[in-house]
């Protein structure tokens, strides 16, 4: 994702942002564009049309793809440029107001560190349940696969409710002990991490079961009858063979983190400046009429979104290229 | 030994850590609803500069807001409110029930019975009034939309419902079975409820549905300053409800926090001529007569009446109209 400086000159706002527009849509416009050239290749062309299956009418294969980039452009981008459009519709100044004001700064604050410790446990619980399960057998692994994709099935909303019943202060199972010690996790920055940390559970290690599973554990058994240790297993031929899985599920995981919006709403209690995630104040101030504002946080939530997926992208692509074929799982 | 240093290095961060987020300063939290977000946001820093200036040290008061009852149920849960300021007493008479939160007797605790400020419900018409829309009769008239926030989640949605139910009882000589067919007239035009008073308003200003919106007034001011005097115009009914909105000390919370007095002086500020003042510039009615006058302009002279004066008190309400399968429900349900 290339960074939008901002002129020189101190143009008026509408002009700034048609020119992002087009800045964004030309980005885009050339992701896709070097897949049609690549279609359209004569090589390619002959390579394919020998084949009766793929010999279409040039017109059908021109709507199909016309039906489908209208439709990416309708979902996916035109969305995208109308954040980006109406938070700058007051201009650079205003952008910038919105982000640095005091309440915003601590939106981000708080998503981030939410981030921080989120990943590293899911990391950690990912691989070890990942490794678990693919490479060894026992029983109830069924049971256990299941479990770690409940995060995935129950409604955000619900995981939320959850946390309140078990800790809120006043009706939680724990309410008692929280009181007499006098600590807070609902409706505190705890209650958000914990909210997170549900919700994004099954990300890496859903990422990786597949990969590990169709990596067998021949390479596992012969570097212990080598004489390896279990420790010496993970970190010269287990880490390496998934590492780019690995990354990837990170990547996948950070997203949804920052995102989060209906588990980490039940459990906030709506704090300004203490307990607002950056999608919560994106809410907020979309309530308070301060449309501009609201975009200019989505658009950095959108901003990092785009980063993590050009990440995704590079990863993926590293990943094609140093994996042997066998071991790809897409 | 090293245990105990390790221990000793943890309780030291603990204590640091809630010495930082805890005991720096004053800091108060105040739960609130919806729509009066605005308002807190000027009330708080001159609350703090008053309680600077009268040398207490620096204080810092927190906002909470969403919709009324939502707002309550969470301080029910426990989020650690210092002071809730809400815009229906059954809120607040909730966190009495649940185990004692807030004293049986806040209405006693401040002036006007602890509401600082009232509202009336009121219209919002699309410029020019092409509708026609002049009095409660014209919302039930077949052809007009009408846009309310849902009775049976916010307290601005409660308010109009009761204002169209009580100026029908008023009209037809205290008839119920009248004011029921008057109302289901009205909400047989309601095209879609939404959960809270701010829903409401973007349905009907930025999603453009809708002929009239019925909300309260300092969100009908407010809606003409910020989207555009020239878009809307305000409609006074020849009767309306008014609404008191009820504030109190979260007792437990306060007493645990040790913040009793600073709790109370910031309720307190409400009711003095700066505060009032401060709520008049945001279009809520203040109660002192003084502050009232000089901007007397800005609040029409409207007939009302209260559901403490005319419909028989909350409690009563809640249990007749309200309550599951009770007369809203019954109106509801025949659309």
């Amino acid at each position: 994702m290339s960074i939008v400086k901002p002129a020189e000159n101190n143009a008026n706002g509408s002009e700034m942002s048609s020119w992002a527009k087009t800045l964004i849509l030309t980005v885009l416009g050339r992701m896709v564009g070097t897949k049609l050239i690549v279609l359209w290749e004569s090589r390619h062309r002959s390579r394919f049309e020998t084949n009766a299956a793929t010999r279409e009418a040039t017109w059908v294969k021109a709507l199909i793809l016309a039906l489908s980039l209208s439709f990416f452009a309708l979902f996916l981008l035109m969305p995208l440029a109308a954040v980006f459009s109406e938070a700058l519709r007051k201009g650079w100044e205003a952008y910038w107001l919105a982000l640095k004001e005091p309440d915003a700064l601590s939106s981000i604050k708080l998503t981030l560190m939410t981030a921080a410790i989120a990943l590293p446990l899911n990391l950690v619980f990912g691989v070890a349940a990942a490794w678990c399960v693919a490479k060894f057998e026992f029983r109830g692994k069924q049971i256990l696969t299941t479990l770690i994709d409940l995060p995935f099935s129950v409604s955000p909303v619900i995981a939320g409710l959850v946390f309140m019943l078990i800790f809120s202060t006043q009706q939680g199972w724990f309410g008692p002990l929280l009181r007499a010690y006098d600590l807070k996790i609902v409706f505190a920055v705890p209650g958000i991490v914990l909210a997170t940390v549900f919700v994004t559970f099954p990300f890496i290690a859903r990422e990786l079961i597949p990969l590990m599973q169709a990596q067998g554990r021949e390479e596992e058994e012969a570097a212990v009858v080598l004489g390896a240790n279990g420790w010496q297993t993970f970190w010269r031929v287990t880490l390496p063979n998934i590492k780019w899985g690995l990354l990837y599920g990170v990547i996948l995981c950070n997203a949804r983190a920052m995102g989060e919006f209906g588990a980490v709403s039940v459990v906030s209690g709506h704090i300004r400046g203490m307990t607002n995630t950056m999608p919560l104040h994106v809410e907020i101030l979309y309530n308070e009429y301060n449309f501009a504002a609201a975009f200019a946080v989505a658009s950095l939530l959108a901003l990092l979104a785009l980063l993590t997926l050009a990440i995704k992208s590079w990863v993926e692509w590293k990943a094609e290229q140093t994996a042997p074929p066998e071991a790809r799982t897409e | 030994m090293s245990i105990s240093f390790f221990y000793r290095i943890f309780a030291t961060a603990l204590a640091s850590f809630a010495f930082t987020v805890g005991a720096q300063e004053v800091t108060l939290l105040n739960v609130s609803y919806d729509v009066s977000r605005e308002l807190y946001k000027d009330i708080n820093p001159a609350f703090a500069a008053e309680w600077q200036a009268a040398k207490k040290g620096s204080i810092t008061v927190n906002q909470s807001h969403g919709g009324s009852s939502k707002q309550a149920l969470s301080v029910a849960a426990g989020l650690e409110a210092d002071v809730v300021t809400m815009n229906q007493s059954p809120d607040i008479d909730l966190l009495v029930e649940r185990g004692g939160l807030v004293a049986a007797d806040w209405q006693q605790r401040f002036p006007y019975e602890a509401t600082p400020y009232t509202s009336v419900t009121v219209f919002l018409v699309r410029k020019g009034n092409p509708k026609g829309i002049k009095d409660w009769a014209d919302l039930a008239r077949p052809g007009i939309s009408v846009i309310v926030p849902n009775p049976k989640t916010s307290g601005n949605g409660r308010y109009t419902y009761l204002a169209a139910w009580g100026q029908a009882l008023q009209k037809h000589g205290n008839d119920a079975a009248k004011a029921k067919q008057f109302v289901a007239a009205l909400f047989k035009n309601v095209p879609m409820l939404d959960g809270g008073g701010r829903g409401a308003t973007t349905t009907f200003t930025q999603r453009g549905m809708g002929d009239a919106l019925v909300t309260f007034e300092n969100e009908a001011a407010l809606i003409a300053r910020e989207i555009g005097e020239n878009q809307f115009d305000v409609v006074y009914p020849s009767v309306t409800i008014e609404a008191a909105a009820p504030v109190a000390v979260v007792e437990n919370v306060t007493r645990q926090r040790g913040t009793q007095a600073a709790a109370t002086a910031y309720l307190n500020f409400l009711f003095s001529k700066a505060g009032q003042d401060i709520i008049a510039q945001h279009y809520f009615r203040p109660r002192d007569p003084a502050v009232l006058k000089k901007y007397a302009a800005r609040f029409p002279v409207v007939r009302t009446f209260t559901v403490e004066n005319a419909l028989g008190g909350w409690a009563n309400v809640q249990k007749t109209h309200f309550a599951d399968g009770a007369l809203y429900d019954q109106i509801t349900e025949r659309r």
